[in-house]
């Protein structure tokens, strides 16, 4: 018997059974969906990363405020003490003490309500107290006007540079530049747009209000801590002084804030590597849970096809002993049930990976999870499909085969 | 596997003190109990007995589709016994062919296909398996139900759709077992006349069956009682309890 045959042969069986047939495919077509899009989802999750990581630039530091330790001893939690001050930022820019260092940008920030001073309309926002060097630090500018200066720095101007998304909110096609906003009944003349940042996932980074530091902490948000910062944004010459440039800060950080040991150190500085680092961990995590959903459908898929074989080759008794009276050798029977598997798998495949690539298009639509189809897992998918309907079975085609015809011909 | 080319036209099927124990479980029930047979080229041997008689398990022997618990069985000079089942499967393809009473036609398959199915099997291709099996299904007067399915056949038609899957590998023998049995008189007749026509062209016949007037027809009958062929001659003589041809 040619594999021709065979397959035919097989395809004939499916067919003629195509209710039994579509529920053992649904099987192998759940288990076959949830590879292909683990796989989407896992590595739409990682370009995400990495597109986050080159927008910020792979040679940025970030300082945050960490752990304090108090004259009486207390140790605080991270973050409990604002500690970054705009002096920490200042000594940063030394090119004796710290010479990798590009740009420092202190960053304070906290969540305003801004209202456009014409119209009335609301929109609550991200308020960033920066200094201009914020544009080399985060390599991003302004589109429309001009970003905040060193002189609306030096005299705490009330200007501000609104985000793309921003300004869509606040003034909606309308040309911004020149117009108002208030703050707490500070009047800040809008001077610029920033730069839109490209991929979905920076939403976040375009709906923001950027002002000069001093005016931040002199006339929208002041407070005791008027000189502390939330962050500092530290950029290493190039990527290959990075670590100069940390060695620099953390020095430097660690002389000013008089901290004698690292391991007390009142701040913390974290790479674009580190952060990365840490996300990639948490992808790995989440990749692992889905990838051990995928493998459990999918072995509950093939029992699926094997009992479903099983079945068949119990129903069809009769028509095993006719095809070994008329000459179907046993090896032929064994054959004739892995291919009918194998297509049972194969088709469960083919449309499991059609419902992957359409989750793949479906879910972007309703989150904001990116799904990145890989066309190397798809077939990977539809062979590990076939595999499951080849060892599956087995076992069912070894019972077919050693049926004795006699046997096989008297069952009713 | 060709056909020996002996001169001395050698025996089709040949049975020497075949028995054949079925066992289940404790019980052990002897179906044959010292069978001799030699059936030869071009005979036409009608098997009789009452149902229990072992007639079927004789029958199945003959056909390859189970093997003797002891003595002696060749077919076209092989010994089964030392055959595997895929060397049986073959025999049971080029030699033998098949037709039961219940028909055994694959159901979801057209009439064409069931009769096309042996040569499947055999590895033909499929321009020339096509060609044969239409003119088989010519044969039995058929050819114009090629593409019914058995569902949609008479009883009648379904087993001469069976006689042509039979003949279409041009087997060196037929083995009908009760081909007529959930026939029709009518529909009976014309099957046996197929039979009794691919017999006139030179293959063995040989046809199980319990009906008398059916077995009637053949050139030789021979009968099996409780697990023994039954010579009438050697009841005459009383040899019923030593057993038949020792």
């Amino acid at each position: 018997m040619t594999w021709r045959d065979t397959f035919w042969t097989a395809m004939d069986a499916v067919r003629s059974h195509r209710l039994r047939s579509s529920l053992t495919m649904l099987g192998i077509l759940i288990g076959i969906t949830a590879v292909v899009l683990t796989v989407g989802i896992g590595q739409g999750a990682q370009a995400t990363v990495r597109d986050q990581i080159n927008e910020l630039g792979t040679n940025l530091l970030v300082v945050s405020p960490g752990s304090s330790t108090s004259s009486t001893g207390v140790r605080g939690g991270f973050g409990t003490v604002t500690t970054l001050t705009q002096a920490d930022a200042a000594a940063l820019t030394s090119n004796v003490a710290a010479p990798d260092v590009q740009a420092v940008s202190p960053v304070s920030t906290t969540s305003a309500e801004l209202v456009n001073a014409t119209t009335g309309t609301n929109w609550t926002t991200t308020l960033t107290g920066t200094t201009p060097s914020w544009q080399t630090a985060r390599s991003r500018g302004a589109v429309l006007g001009r970003f905040i200066t060193a002189a609306d720095q030096r005299n705490a101007a009330p200007v501000v540079v609104l985000g793309p998304d921003t300004v869509t909110q606040l003034f909606g096609s309308n040309d911004p530049i020149g117009s108002s906003v208030t703050y707490n009944g500070v009047k800040l003349q809008v001077v610029g747009v920033l730069q839109s940042l490209s991929s979905a996932e920076q939403a976040a980074s375009n709906d923001l209000a950027v002002v000069p530091i001093s005016t931040y902490a002199q006339r929208l948000v002041g407070g005791v801590s008027r000189n502390s910062v939330s962050s500092i944004y530290v950029k290493a010459t190039s990527a290959g002084t990075l670590s100069a440039a940390y060695q620099e800060t953390n020095a430097l950080l660690l002389n000013t804030h008089h901290v004698t040991t690292a391991s007390s150190a009142d701040f913390s500085i974290a790479t674009q590597q580190s952060i990365l680092a840490a996300s990639n961990t948490v992808d790995n995590t989440l990749t692992v849970m889905l990838a051990g959903i995928a493998v459990i459908s999918l072995l509950v898929g093939g029992i699926g096809v094997m009992n479903i074989m099983l079945v068949s080759v119990t129903e069809r008794i009769r028509e095993i002993g006719v095809r070994k009276a008329i000459g179907a050798s046993p090896s032929v029977i064994r054959r004739q049930f892995l291919v009918e598997a194998s297509v049972l798998g194969l088709a469960g495949g083919l449309l499991g990976v059609a419902v992957g690539i359409l989750g793949a298009v479906l879910v972007p639509q309703f989150s904001d999870q990116r799904v990145i189809l890989s066309i190397p897992a798809s077939i990977g998918a539809i062979v590990i499909a076939v595999g499951i309907g080849v060892v599956f079975g087995v076992y069912p085609a070894s019972r077919a085969a050693r049926l004795a015809p006699i046997d096989a011909l008297r069952s009713e | 596997m060709a056909m020996s080319d002996d001169v001395t036209s050698p025996a089709v099927v040949e049975l020497i003190d075949v028995e054949k124990v079925y066992r289940s479980g404790e019980l052990e029930v002897a179906a044959l109990r010292g069978v001799s047979l030699r059936v030869d080229e071009n005979e036409y041997l009608a098997i009789v007995g009452p149902s229990g008689s072992g007639k079927s398990t004789l029958m199945h022997i003959l056909g390859c589709l189970d093997v003797p618990t002891a003595g002696i069985f060749r077919i076209i000079g092989h010994d089964a016994q030392s055959l595997d089942e895929d060397v049986l499967a073959r025999i049971r393809n080029a030699f033998i062919g098949f037709v039961f009473q219940q028909f055994n036609l694959l159901a979801h398959m057209t009439a064409l296909q069931n009769v096309e199915l042996p040569l499947v099997y055999a590895g033909v291709d499929p321009d020339e398996r096509r060609a044969r099996a239409i003119a088989a299904l010519d044969k039995v007067s058929l050819a114009d139900r090629a593409e019914h399915r058995p569902g949609e056949l008479s009883g009648g038609q379904q087993q001469r759709v069976a006689v042509a899957r039979a003949l279409i590998t041009e087997p060196a023998m037929i083995l009908a077992d009760e081909p007529t049995g959930n026939l029709d008189s009518g529909a009976a007749a014309d099957v046996l006349e197929l039979l009794e026509a691919l017999n006139a062209g030179g293959r063995t016949l040989v046809v199980i069956t319990h009906e008398r007037d059916v077995a009637a027809r053949a050139k030789r009958t021979i009968e099996i009682r409780d697990g023994r062929v039954w010579d009438p001659e050697d009841h005459d003589v009383g040899a019923l309890d030593t057993g038949a041809l020792r």
